[in-house]
Order: structure tokens, then sequence, then C-alpha cells
């Protein structure tokens, strides 16, 4: 390992301006925004709809960037680069999820958001308590939810850590300094704060993107030769490919179940459902996919870290190290702060989705304060907090994975629920309980890999254990429906839905 | 359905990857993998974009 660059009080000076300058305008935004908009404060909303869903009246623009902002979160800067970096070309099954997951959001989502604004629902636990009148399923999306989510933060506040020690600070203190200034941020601002910081977010990271991608190349001799010393330092796929033999189905299958467990979680679903309408999310999923172009070349950034000889063990620190090595000090210390601010973003909306959820389907009586949404948001960040105290970063990396898995067992009730199948229940929990124990004992015996080798009828792979598992609770779900419609014949008890929920 | 044809047509030309699991041809220095994956972005967006046009039509 090379001594890593270290940055001079430039660097740093330039990050701390950016980043307090964002967590000051992002916690004032009760002071501001109306300025802005000219519009007294919402009257028909309370207090808590307007700090967990900001009103439900985001436009097509202020929804393109929240959901843009939370969606491709700094732990995708960095992580995504360190995943082609050791792995090459598989690293890249980012893209098509990324882009798969638009068609899959167009199709389900404005039918959701409806559901969800005629039933005054904020959360997908809602949204399966009023489709299915169960509690216990209630509790179980809620759960999922909750679990999926809190890795992810922890995630994020590593994303912050990660640029902190880049930029020569140690110990405990960059930690310290993500998490309080994570905690301000959502406490003051509620959802408006990433709404409308999200662009800021987006314009840093924009820039620091493009001067990568303009300049590393041109360093380097064009991007032919930038792939081609790249592909020196990476594992060989023979006969012109670029994905060996056996990288196939596991790149394929990590895409779907990505893209089918994206929307999935409190944090996305929360950014969709607080668009104004339905149309405003169709319009989306035709702009959103130009994240897309960005995070292509976010990608890229792993390779030309080989070409540009970058030597790291821990891969985290992929990104930070180039852009130290390419781009005048200040400059990366703005990158490194539009890292940070592309951190707080989506983890202080995940916060919040948390925050709804705990609020409005794990506690036992419906509690509708402000104070109290923003007491559980704080505890969700605390305990994202203990994630990273208490366990290493790699094993939040691993619970990220088991996360992925356990969220996509609530696709059944929420996504399966719009379909005109008259599911009951009981079977969802069922098959909700034997996807998620066999994904997550799946896990386990691998190794907490994302993928499990299956063979059947001739034909080996391996799988997305996330994908596998979702399998196991669909055909488990479907399985028990068809045995209790038998058995009971038309019990009207079993196969009631809630009246209004469908349309 | 035209509209469902539009939106599965990214799925199909993704997921299928021998599909473009290739080097070559290159394009501007990118080799064929990287940048058929890139150019799929575009495409999506239009293809939502006629769904959605088809969608009203109806």
């Amino acid at each position: 390992m090379n001594t890593p660059t270290l940055p001079d009080n430039a660097a740093i000076a330039v990050f701390v301006l950016c980043f307090l300058a964002t967590i000051v305008l992002g916690s004032t935004v009760r002071l501001w925004r109306p300025l802005l908009t000219r519009r007294k404060a919402a009257t028909h909303h309370t207090e808590g709809e307007e700090w967990g869903l900001g009103g439900r009246e985001f436009g097509a623009w202020v929804t393109w960037f929240l959901v843009g902002g939370d969606f491709y979160t700094a732990y995708t800067v960095i992580a995504v680069p360190a995943l082609v970096y050791s792995t090459g070309g598989f690293g890249f099954f980012a893209l098509p999820y990324t882009i798969i997951v638009y068609p899959f959001i167009f199709a389900v989502m404005p039918r959701l958001w409806t559901i969800a604004r005629d039933g005054g629902h904020a959360t997908a636990a809602d949204i399966v308590r009023a489709r299915f009148g169960s509690r216990t399923l209630e509790m179980a999306v809620a759960l999922s939810g909750l679990i999926a989510v809190l890795p992810y933060i922890a995630l994020q506040l590593i994303g912050i850590r990660t640029v902190i020690e880049a930029l020569g600070f140690t110990g405990m203190l960059p930690l310290l300094i993500a998490f309080i200034s994570l905690a301000a941020y959502t406490w003051l601002g509620g959802l408006h704060a990433p709404a409308l910081t999200a662009f800021i977010k987006d314009v840093m990271i924009y820039i620091a993107v493009l001067a990568a991608v303009i300049i590393v190349p041109i360093h380097l001799g064009g991007y032919g030769s930038m792939f081609h010393a790249a592909a020196q330092h990476l594992p060989d796929a023979p006969g012109g490919h670029i994905l060996a033999q056996g990288q196939i189905v596991p790149y394929a299958t990590l895409a779907l179940s990505s893209a089918f467990a994206a929307f999935l979680y409190p944090h996305t679903l929360t950014g969709i459902l607080a668009a104004k309408s339905a149309d405003t999310i169709r319009q989306n999923a035709v702009f959103l996919p130009v994240y897309t172009i960005v995070l292509g070349l976010i990608a890229l950034l792993g390779l030309m870290a080989h070409a540009a000889g970058i030597v790291t063990t821990s891969s985290s620190q992929v990104v930070p190290q180039l852009f130290l090595a390419i781009f005048p000090s200040w400059f990366a210390g703005f990158c490194f702060a539009a890292i940070a601010v592309g951190a707080l973003v989506p983890a202080s909306v995940m916060a919040i989705g948390a925050a709804n959820l705990i609020m409005h389907n794990i506690l036992p009586s419906r509690a509708e304060s402000v104070s109290g949404s923003r007491i559980a948001g704080f505890a969700v960040k605390v305990g994202a907090l203990g994630c990273v105290v208490f366990l290493n970063a790699k094993f939040a990396i691993d619970l990220q994975l088991l996360g992925g898995v356990i969220i996509l067992q609530t696709f059944p009730a929420l996504i399966m629920g719009l379909l005109p199948l008259r599911l009951p229940a009981r079977a969802l929990i069922a098959g909700w309980i034997i996807g998620s124990v066999s994904g997550l004992a799946l896990c386990w015996m691998d190794g907490l890999k994302p993928v499990h080798p299956i063979s059947f009828a001739g034909f080996s792979a391996s799988v997305s254990t996330g994908l596998l598992a979702l399998g196991i609770n669909i055909t488990a779900t479907l399985t028990l429906a068809a045995i209790m419609r038998l058995a009971m014949g038309a019990a009207p008890s079993t196969l009631r839905t809630q009246e209004g929920a469908r349309r | 359905m035209k509209k469902a044809i539009f939106l599965l047509l990214p799925f199909a030309g993704l997921l299928w990857v021998p599909l473009y699991n290739l080097h070559d041809p290159v394009l501007f220095g990118f080799p064929f993998f990287y940048w058929y994956q890139l150019a799929w972005v575009p495409v999506t967006s239009v293809l939502i974009w006629a769904a959605w046009k088809s969608e009203r039509q109806s």
C-alpha cells in the first residue's frame, strides 16, 4: 500500500464551508421557505404530515431531486466504484438495476400513490393494513422496513466518516461530526430539509463527477487507454467477454432483485408518496434515468482509480484517494463535501421514513405529534450510530445485504396486493415468515454472500439470495392462499378485502 | 398491449446478459459492454414516455 495523499488546509476549509452551509440552509428551511413559495403555510395538513411527508405537495422538480437524492446515496458514490475497483465489470450491475427500476416505478407507483392519497396513508405498512385489514401484516411490513433501513443509515454515516477521515482526521471525531450534523438537520427541517437541499447535493455531485470524467481521461490519454490500463489490474475474462461465465446469472439476478427492492424501502417510498399527483410520479419515471447516466460515470471512477495507479486495500477509500490524487486540494475538499452532503440528504429521508413507520405502525396507538416523530427519528439515528460503533464497517455492509433480503419479503403484500388477486392476510403473513427465515438462513449459510448457488435440471448457477427467498415467499403465499380457499370455501372473513382500498 | 411491451423491453435488453457481454465493438474507447448499457438509459426514458402517451390515448 502506498502512502495515501494527505490534503492540506485548503481542502479542509472548502469542505467545512460547503458542508456547514448546506446544514444551516436545511435546518432553517422553516424560516426561508415561505419567502420562496409565497404561500401561507398549509392549514389542511397536520404538522406531522408536514414534517413527515412535506404536506404531500411536492411537484415534478422537487420530487425529481428528492427521489434522486435519496435513491442515489453517498454510499453509492463510494461503494459502486469500490465494487468496480475490486471486481471490474461485475460492479456495473448497478447500471441495469437503476434502469429497469423505472419501468417498474411507472407501472406500480402511481397506483400505490393513489391508494395512499385516498386513504391518507404515509407508509407501506399503512397501505397494507388498509388493504388486508390485518394488524399483524402491518407490523410485519413495518418491522421489515425498520430493520432494513437501519444499516442503510449506518452506511451513510460511514460515508460521511470516510471523507472526514480522508481529510486527515482520526478517532471518533469524524463519526461524531457525521451524527450531530445529521441529527440537527433532520430534527429542525423535517422532509423539507432534504427536499430543498437535495438540489445542492446534486449540483455538487454533478460538478465533482463531471470534472472527474473529463479530467482523468485527459490525464490518462483518453477513455480507450483508460479502459486498457484498468484491464491490466483486473481479472481477465476470456474470449473477448467482460464478465466471466459464472458471473452472468449473478449479474442479472442481482440487478433484478435490487430493482424490485429499491422502492420498497421506507425512504424511497416516502419520496414517492410525498409527490403531488400520480402524474408527477409518471413524469419522474421518464426523467429520473438522467441520474443513472451519472451513476454509470461514477461507476467508471472505479476503473479510473486503477488507471490512475491508486492502490488501496480499503476499497471505500478508492474514490477519496482518486479525488486527492487528481484534483487540486481545494477541489478535492469540495468533492468530499459533495459526498458528505450526498449522505446527509438520503440519511435524513431514511430517518424520517423510519420515524413514520414507528409513529404510524409500530407504536400501539396512532400518535400524530411532530415532536414524537422527531424523537422517533432521533432514536432511529441513535440506532444507526450504534450499528456503526458496535459493528465494524464490513459488518454494516453485510447487514445492508440482509436488509435487502428482508425488505424484498414485503413485495407480495405491498405490490402483489395491487393485483386483482384475493390473497388472504394469513397466507401473506406465512409467506413473509417463510421467505424471511429462508432468505436469512441462506445468507447465513453462504457466509453473508449476496448470491446462493442452486442447480436445477442440469442447470446450475448462483442466483441472488433475495430473489430466491422472494420466490419461496411467493410460492408459499400462493399455495397457502389456494389451500385456504379450497378448505374454507368462500368464507367471507378470510377473503374480505377492505372497501375503498380497491379501485 | 403496446404499453406492456414498451415497459418490458428494458428488462429483456438488460437482463439477457450474454447479449452484451462483449468487448467489441468499441465506441469512443468504451467497450461494448459499457456503452450498450449506458445507451439503454435514454432508450428507457423514451420507452416510458411512449408508454405514458399510449396510456393517455386509451
